[in-house]
């Protein structure tokens, strides 16, 4: 076995903001995994392969919880954030999983996510129409990609809009991959304190929405803490944020960069749904998570993973695996994408995946039906990814035609 | 083809009901309910599809 120190280190750079590291691909062919080194000196599996993620994140000899022995943390801040705080269902195992799981199933089942649809449509629609309005160019990653979550969150949950900017710049700094343990855990109690506030108004003054009903359902019942309660709010607000945020910038990034394909969705509406399950695929935005650690030895591919091993599923490496994706790496809207693992996979599958989809298709569908001229202002090289724990653009300036007098 | 769930692996995910509407909706707490525990051939390939998905692994096929 060779040094440790000759291992690659994790996380890997993305050389453009469309591919995942070269490293991932380097570690599928060595048979889906590979040995890589962490910022502490220790090390873990990078798994790459595609069934060796589902496999892996399927096992029920795998753990979620931080607490274990062994749990790889990509970054300093990483630690300091999984280990600060009060956990959620998404940091625990059967049977707590299962049980604070489904007390958020319901509101996150397809047909209520489904008749979300024209509030997520007056919302893209009200924000194109400022954007027009304003006059081109204009930065799509704070225009569009971070207000449409932004303002979709506060509508479910039933927050004033005057408070995303406040929750934002919080998570922000939580997920920037170089902030100090420290705010890290700073911004993670003030989100905290907001959760707590949150459930405090509603128990108080109830609307007609998620934490409202939630707080009916559940406050002061045997099934969940207020402590936990607290900690999902927290997730709730945040979870569907930064992740379709930097989907959307990433989605209409992409989309202008294949003009025939595109051509062919404004052509044909219908096409969306599936397109919009080859963005996900192709630029899955997760990039030092899902992570794991080995509870009881596993075999696979001809390695044995031990207990107390760190396992990182690279889902981004995944989608790309040309055993599951025929020619992966080519963008193909009519390709069949739909078993693709950027929501992960396993019990721990993204819960909110039916309102990331809606707004993602209300997205695509509208933003290139009513600005069709939409084109990038800058050389695509010159788009620049953040250090973020989700492949996040810095700034997507755009541009089009305006309408010209009396038409 | 005979459909079976484990209720009690299901996790709520959805992924069924997006796969065959048909044959798989949720109950009121978002959980799997099988709609059609005996469809055609027809719906072979979505509810093959919707097996496949499900990240809990809780639909079970026989007769395939």
């Amino acid at each position: 076995m060779s040094a440790v120190s000759d291992l690659p280190a994790f996380p890997m750079t993305r050389l453009t903001p469309f591919d995942p590291p070269p490293g991932y691909a380097a570690a599928r062919e060595a048979g889906g995994l590979a040995r890589v080194r962490l910022w502490d000196g220790r090390t873990a599996w990078l798994v790459t392969g595609y069934e060796q993620v589902r496999s892996l994140l399927g096992d029920p000899r795998i753990s979620v919880d931080r607490r274990r022995e062994g749990f790889p943390f990509p970054t300093p801040g990483r630690e300091a954030l999984e280990r600060s705080g009060r956990t959620t269902f998404v940091g625990m195992d059967p049977p707590d999983h299962t049980r604070l799981r489904r007390v958020f199933t319901k509101y996150f089942a397809i047909r209520r996510i489904e008749a979300l649809r024209p509030v997520v449509q007056d919302i893209v629609d009200d924000l194109i129409t400022g954007i027009l309005a304003d006059g081109p160019p204009a930065d799509f990653v704070t225009a569009l990609a971070g207000e449409v979550p932004s303002r979709t969150i506060c509508h479910v949950l039933g927050m004033p809009l005057a408070d995303r900017a406040h929750f934002q710049a919080l998570d922000h700094e939580r997920n920037t991959l170089t902030t100090s343990p420290e705010n890290v855990i700073r911004a993670t109690n003030e989100m905290l304190a907001y959760a707590d506030e949150l459930i405090e108004r509603k128990r108080r003054e109830p609307a007609d929405d998620l934490i409202s009903e939630l707080v009916a359902d559940q406050l002061g019942g045997d099934t969940i803490s207020r402590e936990e309660m607290v900690a999902a709010v927290r997730l709730l607000i945040t979870a569907g944020h930064e992740t379709t945020t930097n989907m959307i910038g990433l989605g209409i990034a992409t989309l202008l960069q294949h003009p025939d394909q595109l051509a062919e969705l404004r052509a044909a509406p219908s096409l969306v749904p599936a397109a919009v399950e080859e963005l996900l695929r192709y630029i899955s935005i997760f990039h030092i998570s899902p992570t794991r650690v080995v509870t009881e030895p596993i075999e696979i591919a001809g390695h044995r993973l031990e207990a107390g091993d760190g396992v990182i599923a690279a889902v981004a490496g995944a989608n790309r695996d040309d055993a599951a994706f025929p020619d992966a790496d080519a963008f193909d809207v009519h390709r069949e994408a739909r078993h693709h693992v950027a929501f992960g996979y396993g019990v721990h599958q993204c819960l909110g995946q039916p309102l990331a989809r809606v707004e993602l298709q209300t997205v695509v569908e509208t933003l290139f039906r009513r600005v069709p001229s939409l084109r990038l202002a800058v050389d695509p090289a010159e788009l620049q990814v953040k250090e973020y724990a989700f492949l996040s653009l810095a700034a997507l300036p755009l541009t089009w035609d305006e309408p010209r007098e009396g038409r | 083809m005979m459909i079976e769930v484990e209720i009690d692996q299901c996790v709520g995910g959805g992924q069924c009901v997006m796969a065959a509407p048909d044959v798989f909706d949720q109950d009121d707490d978002g959980l799997v309910v099988v709609l059609d525990e005996n469809p055609g051939p027809d719906r072979a390939d979505d509810v093959a599809l919707a097996a496949r998905l499900c990240p809990a692994r809780a639909i079970r096929l026989a007769g395939t």
